[in-house]
């Protein structure tokens, strides 16, 4: 029998959002890439929520523009609605969330990856990862793979040799769709879902696990009454996600959402027919996440709220569908109806798509470096949901480390590895890798401990370096970064050094202002640190003022006025660096350390951690482990 | 934010002459700079060389003197640790050494970890690899000893009052991140005054601990005395006559006291931590075995041992039993019950215990012979007490007071990062900057209850509080 053999340099599998990015990363930085899927027609597709960002993942989708992503720009093509949430709080916890035309922003990714060099799209399921065995003391790098990468074979019997595969597989692995009773082996909204290579990652000795989760129903609009419900608007100046469009390009005419509520006959229903829940009745296996619960976990877990709040969210701008967020749902299709119907504006609803629980394979990410390279297999890469995520933005983030990593590691250049004082990326990807999970893993900002430094507005000052470094990130646009840089640079300083004395015009300036009067001279600096005085306000005692963009002078703003708080960050993120910093030797071997307890050693051999730092998060890893760690890699390193 | 610049006792804590507070690293010099002063009243350590020794003044921050000191500089590269080095000799004593330590703290530095100046000078390259193992097994022996001793000590209900504490914090925090996390669902209106006012609270409850922690409230303190014997030898009755009041149930039954009673007594100066035990005995009722056991366990851990022997009683199996378990202790024998018939004489129990033990020569054995029902005998046990304490023969647990300074900056730490909260709350800053500085106090909290951060937060998120789509 015949069969296609291709050679390639690196294989995608999955074309979810995890793996448009690894794709595109591994296509821009030049190395042959296929892409597989198995609908081509679902490439970039957004199975539950129609939106992109929100409280950190906003941040998430702006990193992955600072380093070169995609996303951001796609959802600044194809978004009908956008808002800032939480303006009212600090700017580190502004998060932009734009509702999406799904349809649109899937077929936009698409074009992007159609129309990008050194890329394919193949629709293809894909059953195998080839691999051989390899002599890691061979390696000059850092490395204890036993195995590497040769390539992957399809359903059909096509093999593709190539040097990398990252594994973008998203909720496909052996999935299983609940709607009460109804079962079905199916992936999101339907599709076909991948039953082989679970199989074939078991027998590389990959450990699999089973997550779940869930999405509402969606409604046919025109059975909605809005009048029983509250318009919810997009903001009026829209910021865009990415750092290169301009913001002029997304001043649309945009939609409205709507709110709506449950009550207590919504709740009398869903607790008559719990035994009908597939989880109640313990017919769904794998874990769910807590923060996005279904509503039947919320009417039993908070049983005396007497009301969840309930969005209808448009699905695009050519469709009547409608998204009703905040109740998702496994009961049967009988009960979905009748409870759906108790929402005051969808007594006369009609289901155009049942909500429905979706089970699948996924993997425990502790066996991948930060890199999100497999520990045991060299050039098998993973990211996204695969890696026990929820969400498209925390996949997306995965998947451009990942794609940029297996390119980097082709060319044996040095990896992208990004802190937890870098990003929130540096975040996610370190949680996962490194601390125990047990639920798709979800950002949220309070996992940031240094967020004061990882705002949404300065990532492109954080990243783009970085991604100009790595190669996705252009000279030009890399140079208007450093302009940037020293605009807010030079006119910190000038502020810092322009005193204003306590002069008569000064006085009567603050006083119309609300502010104290000044007992001696102070400086612009000083002024603006006070909470009625903004930049703005200042510019009639700051004539020699030079007019700036509007980007510098939000970073101006918010390093003066929130100085203190940031310096403390920089000072615990010095700390914390320097145990970053302390790399531990990928062969070394813990039993050769009496002094630490067996607990923490056999940790330590479980997770070959890369850093002192990452060792000292692992749960069961004591300080004093640490110091004895540190002591014999000193001991070690003479 | 503290330095890393470290300070500990350097020598025995104890009624010596002499005491050495060492201080090391970036900022030694500076911080002792700001308690020390020469005879012409100027703070001047930064101008003074290397290696050579000042004599001077530690003051507090009032300037009012605490001792009369020689203070020896010794710069980066040339000390024990490669780092600026400074120690301050001091009059000897307990009460000087930790104020003094005190004071450098408040000044700046933090208190060294146990082993941490070896730590360093080891990773500073200051030490031979040869000695690499032995200072890993250090850091890993003292830092088990500390974490334990450190949550053994602390009284139950200091530890309940911080566990309480803790969790008022933790729902704040995790209050306000499911609002930034969940702004649509979870509002934060009106919670400015709500904070506001749970900071007062906060304020108080810290000031409380701070206070009993001035006073060695919050630990157990004194000399770890036991007090054990098989039952109804009249052990009850020796703590109630040591404490003064009727603590202990006192009959004529066996197994009586079926659980550990504790008290506090200053005996002249001299505070004991006496611990009274359930009868050692084999026994077959449930609640007295546990007794039982708990007793055995507690011996293990005491400074001074108290076996009382019923002097009216052939000694028995029970008796050899406790023998077995005290043997290495420092021990006084009180033959009780010297108003009835004596059938065990001093001589008796000599020989059982010489028989038993191994080491024939350590620990001379002390006898005393007391009744308990007449009040007789006690003035010569108190005065053996003293004299073995001020022969050094039993002492306090250094540890103790280490520890005791360890919960107290722990506590000033959580304290500092609530009235920065509360600063925030003053100047009005978003509700997002609160919750920073709320984490610090909890995690220092959890210093003293030996308890990290971990996923404490998003676990209390989401059982608190209805997130998400």
């Amino acid at each position: 029998m015949s069969e296609i053999r291709e050679k390639v340099d690196v294989c995608v599998v999955g074309a979810g959002h995890a793996g448009c990015e690894a794709a595109l990363a591994c296509a821009r930085l030049g190395f042959e890439t296929v892409i597989f899927t198995v609908s081509v027609d679902s490439i970039a597709l957004m199975p539950c929520n129609p939106n992109i960002g929100g409280t950190s993942k906003g941040h998430l989708v702006r990193e992955i523009d600072a380093l070169g992503g995609e996303m951001a720009i796609n959802i600044d093509k194809t978004f009908i609605q956008s808002k800032m949430l939480n303006k009212s709080k600090g700017p580190a916890v502004h998060s932009l969330r734009a509702q999406a035309d799904k349809s649109e922003y899937s077929r936009a990714m698409r074009k992007v990856l159609e129309n990008q060099d050194n890329l394919t799209i193949k629709q293809a399921e894909v059953c195998e990862i080839l691999t051989e065995e390899f002599d890691s003391s061979s390696d000059s790098e850092n490395c204890i793979a036993s195995r590497r990468v040769t390539g992957i074979k399809t359903f059909t019997g096509a093999v593709y040799e190539c040097r990398a595969v990252v594994l973008c597989t998203g909720t496909y692995l052996k999935a299983r769709c609940l709607c009460g009773e109804a079962i079905t082996n199916t992936g999101p909204n339907g599709l076909q879902a991948a039953n082989y290579l679970t199989d074939s990652l078991k027998s590389l000795g990959i450990e699999m696990r089973r997550f779940k989760t869930g999405t509402p129903a969606r409604m046919d609009g025109n059975t909605i009454d809005y009048s029983k419900m509250e318009e919810q608007f997009g903001d009026e100046r829209v910021v865009p996600f990415s750092f290169n469009t301009d913001p002029e390009a997304v001043q649309i005419d945009q939609v409205s959402c709507w709110l709506t509520y449950t009550n207590q006959d919504t709740h009398d229903i869903i607790r008559a027919n719990l035994d009908r829940s597939p989880i109640y009745a313990g017919i769904i296996e794998g874990t769910g996440p807590r923060y996005c619960p279904s509503i039947e976990d919320k009417v039993v877990k908070f049983a005396d709220k007497e009301r969840h709040q309930v969005f209808i969210e448009p699905e695009g701008i050519h469709t009547n569908e409608m998204y009703v967020g905040g109740m998702s749902s496994s009961l049967p299709e009988d009960v979905q109806l009748a409870m759906y119907r108790t929402v005051p504006g969808l007594e006369n609803c009609k289901i155009v798509r049942n909500a429905y629980a979706i089970e699948y394979d996924c993997i425990d990410p502790r066996q991948l470096y930060p890199t999100l390279e497999f520990k045991d297999i060299k050039g098998l890469f993973s990211g996204g949901q695969f890696n026990g995520s929820s969400g498209y933005e925390e996949a997306a983030a995965q998947g451009l480390i990942a794609g940029i990593n297996a390119a980097l590691s082709l060319s044996g250049k040095d990896p992208v590895i990004l802190d937890r004082s870098q990003a929130y990326i540096g975040v996610l990807i370190d949680d996962l890798v490194t601390k125990e999970n047990f639920e798709p893993y979800r950002m949220m900002t309070s996992r940031a401990e240094y967020r004061l430094l990882l705002r949404q507005d300065n990532a492109d000052l954080r990243l783009r370096q970085i991604g100009y470094e790595a190669g996705l990130v252009s000279e030009e646009v890399y140079q208007k970064t450093l302009d940037k840089k020293k605009m807010i640079e030079e006119e910190i300083i000038r502020l810092k050094n322009t005193v204003i004395g306590a002069a008569r015009e000064n006085q009567d300036f603050l006083a119309a202002h609300g502010s104290t009067a000044l007992k001696t001279g102070t400086n612009l600096a000083e002024l603006m640190c006070r909470p009625e005085l903004t930049y703005e306000v200042l510019a009639k005692i700051d004539p020699k003022r030079m007019p700036l963009p509007a980007d510098v002078i939000e970073q101006v703003e918010i390093e003066i006025k929130y100085e203190g708080y940031i310096e403390r960050q920089m000072r615990q993120v010095e700390q914390y660096k320097k145990m970053e910093k302390k790399r531990i030797p990928a062969d070394l071997d813990y039993n050769d350390i009496s002094s630490l307890r067996l607990e923490a050693r056999q940790k330590l051999i479980a997770f070959k951690p890369v850093s002192v730092g990452q060792a000292s998060r692992i749960s069961g890893v004591s300080p004093a482990d640490i110091s004895v760690l540190l002591i014999y890699l000193e001991k070690k390193r003479i | 934010m503290k330095t890393d610049t470290i300070a500990a006792i350097a020598t025995a804590l104890s009624d010596s002459g002499i005491g050495i507070i060492r201080v090391s690293g970036d900022e030694a010099v500076e911080i002792i700079d700001r308690i020390y002063r020469n005879k012409r009243n100027e703070k001047t350590l930064a101008k003074y060389d290397s290696h050579t020794i000042h004599y001077g003044y530690i003051t507090e921050e009032e300037g009012a003197v605490i001792d009369e000191v020689m203070v020896s500089v010794m710069k980066s590269p040339r000390s024990y640790t490669t780092e600026d080095t400074v120690e301050i000799n001091c009059h000897g004593g307990i009460l000087m050494m930790r104020k003094i330590l005190e004071t450098v703290i408040k000044a700046g530095a933090r208190i060294a970890e146990p082993g941490e100046f070896t730590k360093r000078a080891f990773l500073n390259g200051r030490i031979d690899l040869s000695r690499a193992e032995a200072v890993m097994d250090i850091i890993h022996a003292k830092n088990d000893f500390a974490l334990q001793s450190s949550v053994k000590q602390l009284k139950g209900s200091v530890s309940d009052k911080v566990r309480n504490l803790r969790d008022d914090i933790l729902y704040e925090i995790a209050f306000i991140e499911s609002a930034l996390d969940d702004p649509e669902h979870i509002s934060l209106d009106g919670y400015h005054e709500r904070l506001s006012e749970k900071t007062d609270m906060l304020m108080t409850e810290l000031d409380k601990l701070l206070v009993s922690a001035d006073d060695g409230r919050m630990l157990k303190e004194g000399i770890h005395t036991v007090i054990v014997g098989k039952p109804n030898a009249g052990k009850s009755s020796l703590l109630n006559l040591i404490v003064g009041e009727d603590k202990a149930i006192v009959t004529d039954i066996a197994g009586t006291t079926r659980d550990t009673l504790e008290e506090v007594v200053s005996l002249g100066g001299i505070s004991l931590n006496i611990i009274d035990t359930a009868g050692i005995r084999s026994t077959e009722d449930v609640v007295e075995k546990i007794g039982v056991e708990r007793a055995k366990k507690i011996s293990v851990d005491a400074d001074l041992i108290l076996y009382v022997v019923d002097s009216s009683m052939p000694l028995d199996e029970n008796d050899r039993d406790i023998i077995q378990l005290i043997q290495d202790k420092n021990t006084i024998i009180l033959l009780n019950k010297s108003d009835l018939d004596e059938i065990v004489r001093e001589e008796d129990v000599i020989r059982e215990i010489n028989r038993i033990r191994n080491d024939k020569t350590e620990n001379a054995l002390r006898v005393v012979r007391t009744s308990t029902k007449f009040d007789s005998g006690i003035e010569e046990l108190i005065h053996l007490i003293k004299e073995m304490f001020f022969h050094g023969k039993i002492s306090y647990n250094d540890e103790v007071y280490i520890t005791n300074m360890r919960h107290k900056e722990a506590i000033q730490d959580a304290k500092d990062s609530i009235l920065q909260v509360r600063k925030s709350l003053d100047m009005d800053m978003p509700e997002d900057f609160y919750s920073i500085d709320l984490m610090s106090a909890y995690a220092s909290l959890g210093k003293i209850i030996g308890e990290e951060v971990g996923d404490d937060l998003v676990n209390e998120i989401f059982s608190n509080f209805c997130m998400g789509k």
